[in-house]
């Protein structure tokens, strides 16, 4: 009953929450200042997509007017991601050369990016956007340097993702998907990235060198202190320690050493071959 | 607790398989052969019926029919009782969808619901249950466009798969059991169902696809009464399509057939599928108007009222409207339409099914000019005096026309049919000035002194379906797309489905396919004719070679050498077989093709050229000379329906009706004969044009000898027996070989003009219509 009332609550006020593409609005309070109160939230919710608009809108420097052009270097690595593929089909390097334009572009894929590849693999422009939007690590809106990506799935949340993402909004002063002022540090939402032993991770995408210095570094076994300091490393302009960040863990073994297969394992079971 | 996902119940679309039937669209042979495979298969026919090659229809609908021979989808929940139905439905049904010829060795044999069907090899489940008379729900198929097989609403179960199939998707295979009726099934429908209601508003009534709708009628049988999604729905920004198309993409269920159909048919790589999972929308992603001479057609085929028509947008309800079916007369192609009315005012056009000339899609103009017909139009007769135009009696009126007529020398006289005459007003039209001794006629779009001795001179010979076979295509002189976007359609067809090469002599246009542009000149004719130009290769190793001439090389001074070294290359590429006929004249008005074959041409005697010596010139709704060219002293007398252009100059205005209020015959660019119906009542004091002239004639003295529409019929069967013939296509003989016609004068080096300035304003109907003076707006001459 609490919920039917609250989501007819909703239902009122859906045509605020609208522009916001909600969707998730599940409300678990009944009196209608919390119901106010949870509509305003709503606009923190709708940040919980990872996908931006999917519409184009154009601004100062997101628009077909600003010229894009991969560089020398770069234009051979597209000559290589085409040699991949029958000369009939270019339209299979439409991901790897997002991927490369991204790195360029800075972590960001602007509308000329993407017409420039339509170009380049010879289909209409429509056909790369639908690529660009499909997949949520294509940024069609500039993030920072090191765009910080935090796992949310179902392990590192119940591992405290939350608080590893709350500590970086709170020490980064941004909402999600915000860039800081300096224009160096960017958080979002990712789904699993299959780091599910160290929960929780964190991606972070340094976009600092362009192509050639591009790393996408793991960061795991973190706690809301190791996180800020992985951060501030990179402020520093370090490179920090990926992988796990627990000290008494190798990779992705168990911490404090093997718990298990302590001795020599058994030979499989095998037939005497020699008897044949 | 209150059901929150309320369906609105709203009145069934209307069975209309009585209103307006007059007769079907396709030939006679086609339908009785789809009616009879259509049921040979339903009673489970074996091979046996196949000897012989019978071509086999799926008989797949599309949308149009569910609205046009009623909706039986309430009964898909019992199944059983569909035979009878979709038997009455079939015998009376033109046929649609899928062809397919298969021989007995090509066919299968599957069960549907436990009974034996056989379909030819390659069908899907979905066309093997069409067989079998079977109707499977669906959103996102559509037999025009590839298989998405994304909206899993066509889920059946076949026999020892462990989960329901989609069945658009899967081809039947030999021995397959397929059932329809099952639990599991109804079920697996229901749940997609939900799904699809999931995100759907329940806006039905302020929608304007309420009561015409596929998600509404197939949620009657697959919906729930309540839904168990308490979560807010998404919501979706509309787009902005053009004037045309009126979005609300929040209705979208994502079927993607518009996107399938921009790609595919009309050409035009705009439309495509953003984002994934619960934000996947449709869109163009940037700001960009869909620019296709055949975009409304996605209001059709798109399945719920995520695309509606913005120029009808609240204005009529599928049950309130009378349907008429009628023909289009905007360009020559002839497209079937389906006029809807409601009391005296046309609401909408939208197509009806004709294979062989427009398929199930239509122009823009054709569907979207008709608000040009509650403008401008002319109510009763005007008389000019002191240079104002002032209304007079009928019977006055006549007077002064027949006085004016017979106070002037028979070669001072002259008549113009316009873009839109019928046949039977051109038929009194000539008899009446050949009785008072005139012989200088023509119609809008032929010169002046065209020859009407030849019939594949004039007509598409490859007919406008048959243009889908050719391998090579050279077009001389028309921008395709703009002079006839149906035909440039079946064009695209052949580059996509055979590689057609397409090379273009005349104005370089976007054609929406793959041309290689020759250029602009006679010269590449010329060395075309000669065999130097590597296209002559192309097109004498084509095996079915075909030209398109466009009718705007009539306007040329050097129109006979174009033609005769159009003509020489016909014959060098051997374009012209006993077997083939790629020779094809393509017209541009409706009123051309019946014109010629009625003669309505000049005489041998009639002065050519100098239109100075006219004294009394007879315009039947003709508006394309320039008031430069008529003559200051001439009487000028205008037979029409709207006051455009030419009415400006008249000294006697006429009223006549359009095309959508009389019983018209027309010929299209292919030699077909087709018949409009009065779909609304004329307007004023407005007559029959036929009637008009048959009035005028006998107060001239010189009485013409029909008084009803039979009797002009009858005269005209005399003329031009074809134009009797409706419905039918009157192939032309192929020019002989050895008839080349000599090349008077010599090529002419200026470059080929547009003959269409403007798609969406080329008659008085659209240059009237307030929607198509939006589009020139907004695509400019796209």
């Amino acid at each position: 009953m609490l919920r039917q009332v609250a989501s007819r609550g909703l239902a009122v006020l859906r045509g605020a929450a609208a522009s916001q593409r909600t969707c998730t609005s599940r409300v678990s309070s009944s009196s209608p200042s919390d119901l106010l109160e949870q509509t305003r939230r709503l606009g923190a919710l709708s940040r919980e997509y990872s996908t931006a608009l999917n519409l184009h809108r154009n601004t100062g420097d997101n628009n077909p007017e600003v010229p894009f052009e991969f560089t020398q270097a770069n234009l051979e690595r597209v000559k290589e991601v085409l040699s991949h593929y029958p000369k009939n089909y270019k339209q299979s390097g439409i991901i790897p050369l997002l991927d490369l334009a991204q790195q360029q572009n800075g972590g960001w894929l602007s509308i000329s990016s993407m017409n420039k590849i339509a170009e380049i693999v010879g289909v209409a422009p429509i056909r790369v956007y639908e690529v660009a939007t499909f997949y949520s690590m294509f940024n069609r809106e500039k993030v920072g340097t090191y765009h910080v990506m935090v796992c949310g799935t179902t392990p590192c949340m119940l591992r405290g993702s939350r608080d590893i993402e709350a500590a970086l909004l709170k020490h980064l002063g941004v909402d999600r998907n915000e860039v800081t002022t300096d224009g160096k540090f960017s958080v979002g939402e990712m789904e699993c990235m299959g780091s599910c032993v160290n929960a929780p991770m964190i991606v972070v995408a340094d976009y600092s060198n362009g192509v050639e210095g591009f790393t996408y570094n793991y960061f795991e076994d973190l706690t809301p202190e190791s996180v800020v300091e992985i951060v501030e490393a990179y402020r520093r302009g370090e490179k920090p320690k990926h992988g796990t960040q627990n000290p008494e863990r190798l990779n992705c073994g168990p911490a404090g050493g093997l718990t298990t297969l302590l001795g020599e394992p058994k030979a499989p079971p095998c037939r005497d071959l020699s008897a044949c | 607790m209150a059901p929150r996902c309320r369906r609105y119940p709203l009145p069934l679309p209307r069975s209309s398989t009585g209103s307006g039937s007059r007769r079907f669209i396709s030939s006679p042979v086609d339908s009785s052969v789809a009616a009879g495979s259509g049921v040979a298969g339903a009673k489970g026919s074996t091979s046996k019926a196949l000897n012989s090659g019978v071509a086999w229809y799926a008989g797949i609908r599309g949308k149009l029919y569910e609205r046009k021979y009623g909706s039986d989808f309430y009964k898909w929940g019992s199944g059983a009782s569909l035979g009878g139905v979709r038997h009455a439905r079939v015998a009376s049904m033109p046929a649609v969808g899928a062809k397919f010829d298969a021989k007995p060795e090509d066919c299968i044999e599957v069960s549907v619901d436990g009974k034996d069907v056989t379909v030819a090899k390659g069908m899907t489940v979905l066309q093997a249950c069409e067989v079998a008379g079977v109707d499977i729900p669906r959103f996102c198929y559509h037999p025009r466009l590839s298989i998405a097989g994304n909206c899993r609403m066509c889920l059946v179960e076949v026999e020892k798969t462990p989960k329901p199939v989609a069945s658009c998707a899967m081809p039947a295979l030999p021995g397959m059991k397929i059932k329809t009726t099952t639990p599991l099934v109804k079920k697996a429908r229901e749940g997609v169902m939900e799904f699809l209601l999931i995100n759907h508003p329940l806006d039905c009534p302020i929608c304007d696809q309420g009561g015409e709708c596929d998600l509404q009628d197939q949620s009657m049988v697959y919906g729930s009464d309540r839904g168990r999604f308490i979560e807010a729905k998404r919501s979706v920004t509309d787009k902005n399509l053009g004037p045309l198309v009126k979005t609300v993409m929040t209705r979208c269920i994502q079927c993607t057939r518009c996107v399938r159909f921009a790609s595919e048919i009309a050409g035009v790589q705009d439309l495509g599928v953003l984002g994934r999972g619960g934000a996947e929308e449709i869109g163009t992603y940037v700001e960009k108007l869909m620019v296709s001479e055949l975009s409304g057609n996605v209001i059709d085929i798109c399945p719920v009222g995520a695309l509606t028509s913005k120029p009808s947008a609240f204005t009529v309800r599928s049950w309130e409207l009378k349907s008429t079916e009628s023909v289009d007369v905007s360009d020559a192609i002839g497209a079937n339409i389906r006029v809807d009315s409601r009391g005296p005012e046309v609401m909408r056009v939208i197509p009806r099914l004709n294979e062989e000339v427009n398929e199930e899609w239509i122009s823009d103009k054709a569907r979207f000019a008709y608000d040009g017909l509650k403008r401008q139009r002319l109510n009763e007769p005007l008389i000019r005096r002191e240079g104002q135009l002032e209304p007079i009696s009928w019977p006055q009126a006549l007077k002064t026309v027949a006085e004016a007529a017979l106070k002037v020398n028979p070669d001072e006289m002259a008549a113009i049919a316009g873009k839109l005459s019928d046949a039977e007003s051109m038929m009194a039209l000539k008899d009446f000035m050949n009785r008072l001794g005139c012989e200088r006629l023509w119609v809008e779009g032929n010169s002046e002194d065209t020859v009407a001795d030849l019939r594949s001179n004039y007509l598409v010979n490859s007919t406008i379906a048959g243009l889908e076979n050719t391998d090579a295509c050279l077009l001389v002189g028309t921008e395709l797309r703009i002079e006839a976007p149906l035909l440039n359609h079946r064009l695209r067809k052949a580059v996509r489905n055979s590689r057609a090469k397409v090379g273009v002599i005349g104005p370089e246009t976007e054609l929406h396919l793959k041309a290689e542009h020759l250029g602009n000149s006679t010269d590449i004719l010329a060395s075309i004719a000669e065999g130097k130009h590597p296209f002559a290769q192309t097109l004498s190793s084509a095996k079915f070679p075909t030209i398109i001439v466009g009718s705007g090389v009539l306007q040329r001074s050097d129109k006979e050498a174009v033609l005769a070294a159009v003509q020489t290359i016909a014959h060098k590429a051997n374009v012209i077989r006993e077997d083939w006929n790629g020779y094809n004249f393509l017209l541009l008005n409706a009123a051309q093709a019946a014109g010629l074959d009625l003669g309505f041409v000049p005489g041998s005697r009639a002065p050519v050229g100098d239109k100075k010596s006219i004294k009394f010139l007879y315009l039947l709704g003709a508006d394309d000379l320039t008031p430069e060219d008529i003559p200051a002293d001439a009487f000028v007398v205008y037979q029409g329906h709207h006051g455009d252009r030419s009415a400006y100059r008249a000294d006697v205005i006429l009223p006549g009706v359009a095309y959508t209020e009389k019983e018209g015959t027309y010929e299209n660019t292919e030699g077909r004969t087709q018949q409009t119906s009065p779909a609304v009542p004329t307007v004023g004091d407005a007559r029959d044009d036929w009637k008009i002239i048959r009035a005028l004639s006998e107060i001239a003295g010189v009485k013409l000898p029909y008084d009803t529409l039979n009797g002009v019929r009858a005269r005209m069967l005399a003329v031009a027996p074809n134009l009797f013939r409706v419905d039918e296509l009157e192939p032309a003989t192929p020019l002989p070989k050895e008839s080349l016609p000599e090349t008077k004068g010599k090529l002419d080096s200026s470059p080929f003009k547009r003959a269409v300035e403007n798609f969406y304003m080329t008659d008085p109907i659209s240059r009237a219509s307030k929607t198509m003076a939006q589009c020139t707006a907004a695509y400019g001459r796209s």
